[in-house]
């Protein structure tokens, strides 16, 4: 007969309103623990979207955007730079420092995700999550010989039931309405395994066919546009589609030359830089400061505005639910304290009978801080349960919205405050019950009718 | 206050006596029943009298609430030996219970000392006091107050467990055959009959082999069937364990089975005068 033993059984005694108490400790606890285990995994995938490349180098205008449209795939780009300046990274001023460059344009869509035009080296030599390498669960990267070639994401493949062999036409997102009838269907030869990252959520088209798609569209006469209009809503399906990408294709092919002497109107949105920090550490420190400085671009490092970002808007948003979590708790503590103090005037006479027994003050005041934190631990220990049970039950939806993977498997170390954070409740919430009971006059409970 | 020297230094040999033991027991709490139980044994002041319980110059009161004084209790000298069976009788409201609750500890006499089993009580801190009624005198109540949540054989095992010792499942069971409920061990109280909840109550307050037992009219809430049976067993169990037995009742058939039947209003003066 442990104390434990006594206060269980004095739970059990009033079983439905021990197990009422709890629960509403239970959901408050499952609060926390979703807040807890949603804003861990948030602020990793957000932090790890970025990791496969030091600088973003895009127009001037605001760092935040650039970051958000080059890294999440969200808003609009800010402007274009012209293609040239590409150059100043690879074979001009900015080379030395610069150990891989990669050109992306957006401002494209499909179906609601991010097109995003690029070369094959977005791929093989970008890592992500710390160093890790992109790896393809079917088929391989698209080739920089052929242009309309494109590899997508893992969640748009599930959403948008995509298969290898799949057309898809771009379409821009805001300007040019109905852009999509001059352009080269581009055919998926890859689906990107599941990376965690805003990637998994964007299509990749090679950013030579993207420009000879750009140009026709320029160049197309509004007969052309109204003729292939009709086939290309449902690309990679219908055979007419195919069709017209062939058509277009041999179109394209005579542009080539075009576009390339009108290589100074091709721009991009941004370009990814890796630095070389370790052979050139010093050029590598002072580019974002040099490229600043000029008229033409600014480089932002995405790992310091994400941070900002984090930090400020969506890390204050996450401390004021957990705030609120903790809320609900604390009122689930007291809870705790109304459910056991009601119960006291009826064992008034059984604490009574305790003393008379032998049982010393301060064991009844230990049987009810005991109940207290049995109370609040059991509730404790369902909450995480259902915590974990709900961001398990949310992870589809959260991994739609967001791209962000969440499992009932993700424990936060801040959980494990809530084990000392529970007790510590519980004392503060049993305290006032329990100096009843160790004040109870036993001479005059005992004479008292029970 | 009594102020006979030989009193007086008795009365220091047991809060030394009792000091030695309350710091043992904070201080060597894994040791609890190995070395104390020797030293329990044992009276204070050495004798090796057989009187288990000697009150002396007992006054209690209650406050009114006009502020003045109701006397309940003023006994000069009260004497129960060893093994002793005692009924006291009187009428409603002349202290009966207040008596048990003054031997028992559970109530401090406002002046006069309690002794029990040679120790006295009233020197001790409250937590001694807890303890010590625990482990030496057994409580039978009129209402039973038997623990609802808990079995027939719970309710003997958390006795135990106040007294400090290791809960001793055997004896437990033992005391709950000798009372007839070898049956009924994983009953709670409220599947029981009052008969039966009363039999508990008594193994109950045998747990830990007390030298006194109170019984505050234990048959009053008995059916006349069980009166009997309750009477029985209480005076045949404290026989078999040595135990004295100090039983307040109301019921004449009840008193009338004693050899020994004191009359409170006869030896309470706050009775007399009120």
């Amino acid at each position: 007969m442990s104390l434990l033993r006594i206060a269980w059984r004095s739970i059990q005694q009033r079983a439905l309103s021990s197990a009422l108490t709890a629960f509403t400790v239970a959901l408050g606890v499952a609060l926390v623990v979703a807040v807890l285990v949603i804003h861990g995994v948030i602020d990793q995938s957000f932090r790890r979207g970025s990791q496969g490349y030091d600088l973003i180098v895009g127009a001037k205008g605001s760092p935040l955007q650039l970051v958000l449209n080059t890294v999440f795939h969200l808003s609009q780009p800010i402007e274009n730079i012209p293609y040239r300046y590409l150059e100043e990274f690879t074979l001009g001023r900015f080379a030395p420092a610069v150990d891989v460059a990669i050109p992306v344009c957006t401002g494209h869509d499909y179906k609601g995700f991010a097109v995003v035009a690029t070369i094959p080296d977005a791929f093989q030599r970008l890592k992500y999550l710390d160093g890790r390498e992109y790896q393809f669960a079917e088929g391989a990267n698209f080739k920089a010989e052929h242009p309309f070639e494109a590899v997508i994401g893992s969640t748009v493949a599930k959403r948008l039931r995509m298969k290898l062999g799949d057309q898809f036409v771009p379409v821009a997102k805001v300007g040019e309405t109905g852009g999509e009838e001059g352009h080269e269907p581009f055919t998926v030869v890859g689906i990107l395994s599941h990376t965690g990252t805003p990637n998994d959520r964007a299509l990749f088209v090679n950013l030579e066919g993207f420009y000879r798609c750009e140009a026709h569209q320029h160049d197309a006469s509004f007969e052309e546009k109204v003729l292939a209009g009709e086939g290309a809503q449902s690309p990679g399906e219908s055979a007419a589609k195919a069709e017209a990408g062939d058509k277009h294709g041999e179109h394209a092919h005579e542009d080539a030359d075009h576009d390339h002497e009108h290589d100074e109107h091709r721009q991009l949105s941004a370009i990814l830089l890796v630095t070389d920090i370790e052979r050139q550490p010093q050029l590598a420190m002072s580019l974002p400061t040099v490229v600043n400085e000029e008229e033409v671009a600014q480089a932002v490092m995405p790992s310091r505005v994400i941070a900002e970002l984090f930090d400020g808007i969506v890390g204050n948003v996450q401390l004021l639910l957990l705030v609120l979590a903790v809320l609900v708790v604390v009122v689930a503590g007291i809870g705790i304290l109304v459910s056991i103090y009601n119960s006291m005037n009826d064992r008034r006479h059984e604490i009574a009978v305790m003393r008379a027994l032998g049982a010393r003050r301060t064991t009844v005041m230990s049987i009810i801080l005991v109940e207290s934190i049995l109370l609040s631990l059991g509730g404790g220990a369902l909450g995480v349960l259902i915590g974990h049970g709900l961001t398990g039950a949310l992870a589809p939806t959260i991994a739609e919205q967001t791209g962000v993977l969440v499992s009932a498997l993700d424990f936060q170390w801040a959980e494990l405050v809530l084990v000392p954070g529970l007790v510590v409740l519980a004392t503060l919430v049993g305290y006032l019950p329990a100096l009843s009971a160790y004040r109870t006059d036993v001479a005059k409970a005992l004479t008292s009718t029970p | 206050m009594v102020s006979q020297g030989g009193a007086n230094r008795l009365r220091l040999v047991t809060v030394q006596g009792y000091s030695y033991r309350s710091i043992c027991y904070r201080f060597l709490p894994v040791q609890e029943g190995g070395l104390m139980c020797p030293l329990l044994s044992d009276r204070p002041d050495g004798s090796s009298s057989s009187e288990v319980l000697f009150l002396k110059g007992i006054r209690k009161s209650f406050r009114e609430p006009d502020g003045g004084r109701l006397p309940i209790l003023a006994i000069d000298d009260y004497h129960v030996e060893a093994g002793e069976q005692v009924v006291v009788v009187g009428r409603s409201g002349c202290g009966k219970t207040t008596l048990l609750h003054v031997i028992a500890g559970i109530s401090r006499p406002d002046a006069g000392r309690v002794k029990v089993d040679g120790w006295d009580i009233t020197v001790f801190t409250e937590s001694e006091c807890d303890k010590f009624r625990a482990e030496r005198i057994g409580y039978v109540f009129q209402t039973f107050n038997l623990l609802p949540g808990f079995t027939a054989l719970e309710n003997v095992l958390l006795a135990m467990k106040f007294g400090r010792r290791r809960p001793d499942k055997a004896r437990a069971r033992h005391l709950l055959e000798r009372v007839g409920l070898g049956h009924r061990m994983t009953h709670r109280p409220p599947m029981l009959s009052v008969g039966e909840q009363q039999r508990v109550a008594v193994a109950r307050a045998l747990a830990n082999q007390p030298r006194l037992l109170l019984a505050d009219e234990p048959t009053a809430n008995v059916d006349s069937g069980n009166q009997q049976q309750i009477v029985d067993l209480l005076r045949e169990t404290c026989r078999e364990e040595n135990v004295a037995l100090v039983m307040v009742t109301h019921a004449p058939e009840v008193s009338g089975q004693f050899d020994r039947v004191d009359h409170l209003e006869q030896f309470n003066r706050a009775v007399v005068t009120r």
